[in-house]
């Protein structure tokens, strides 16, 4: 701990505290929202109006632009929601088991964006909407690992104990993460190779990696908006017996 | 380049838009279930106490 500075460590403290995460995530809500705006308005316009067409598929890849950024946040979800599961399993922090759960059906969603968009860009593309390749069928069961966890929770009334069982859930599936990523690589089907994420520079075009990346921070920052929605509310719930909620529900806020 | 050829996409228009609609519906959903079920939980708390 002495290698953290002391305001990181007392900001940490305080965040974990109900009451406070709630009032302060209230007011960090509009500039998330207003930096989210931003970066899609960007991302959107450099990817369906500036960048050109691809050479080879013509205007079909603009699918790009949600297909990767929604896989990435699939897996980057994922992993957020099995370490917040860990600490939540190891230290008893409510707040970790709470942003756990929370994170399961916006991981589930980005899953679902991923495959549905994969699919409409694969029916001009390959000629089928569906095929059992490694990729596609990696990340269908990241679907079901994410509804696995979204079942088991509702499943179990005591949430303390719920939030244990899905934690151990999500750790075991973490496993399909590394199949998921190196998937195009072990097992070369129809789904293409990584065009960005290599060690070589990307093979893809600085007018078409600008708008990707830009969509992929701005699906960031929605994860972010969308996760701290859940939270709290899934922290009223918990905490609907807590001074501090009863004294917000008179005042009606 | 004209509105119309935008929208056209190419002749890709039904898989480009209808990816970029299930988007926002779904990425809207995320945040709208939410926002309302937080509401009615402060409505109905407020019930209870009466």
């Amino acid at each position: 701990m002495f290698l953290v500075p002391d305001v990181v460590v007392r900001f940490f403290h305080r965040m974990a505290s109900p009451p406070h995460f709630y009032s302060f995530t209230e007011r960090l809500m509009p500039w998330l929202v207003a930096i989210f705006v931003l970066l899609t308005a960007a991302g959107l316009y450099g990817g369906l109006y500036l960048a050109p067409a691809d050479y080879q598929q013509g205007d079909s890849y603009r699918i790009i632009y949600i297909h990767v950024p929604s896989a990435w946040m699939s897996l980057f979800i994922y992993v957020v929601m099995a370490i917040a599961g860990a600490i939540g399993l190891i230290w008893r922090i409510k707040l970790a088991e709470i942003v756990a759960i929370s994170s399961a059906p916006i991981g589930a969603s980005f899953t679902f964006i991923a495959l549905f968009t994969g699919s409409l860009w694969g029916k001009p593309m390959w000629g089928t909407w569906w095929v059992w390749d490694a990729r596609l069928t990696s990340e269908l069961i990241l679907l079901f690992l994410y509804l696995g966890v979204i079942g088991l929770y509702g499943a179990i009334d005591d949430k303390r104990v719920a939030s244990k069982a899905v934690a151990i859930l999500a750790l075991v599936g973490v496993v399909n993460i590394p199949v998921i990523h190196y998937s195009v690589e072990w097992w070369n089907t129809l789904h293409q190779g990584p065009t960005v994420t290599k060690m070589d520079k990307p093979s893809i075009h600085v007018s078409m990696l600008i708008p990707l990346l830009l969509m992929a921070l701005s699906f960031k920052f929605y994860y972010l908006i969308a996760l701290l929605q859940r939270t709290r509310l899934e922290l009223l719930r918990r905490e609907r017996n807590s001074q501090w909620v009863k004294t917000m529900v008179l005042e009606n806020k | 380049m004209t509105m119309q050829e935008f929208f056209a996409m190419g002749g890709y228009a039904f898989y480009v838009w209808t990816s970029y609609g299930l988007t926002l519906l779904v990425l809207l959903a995320n945040v709208i279930i939410p926002v309302s079920q937080r509401k009615q939980f402060f409505s109905q708390s407020l019930k209870r106490k009466r």
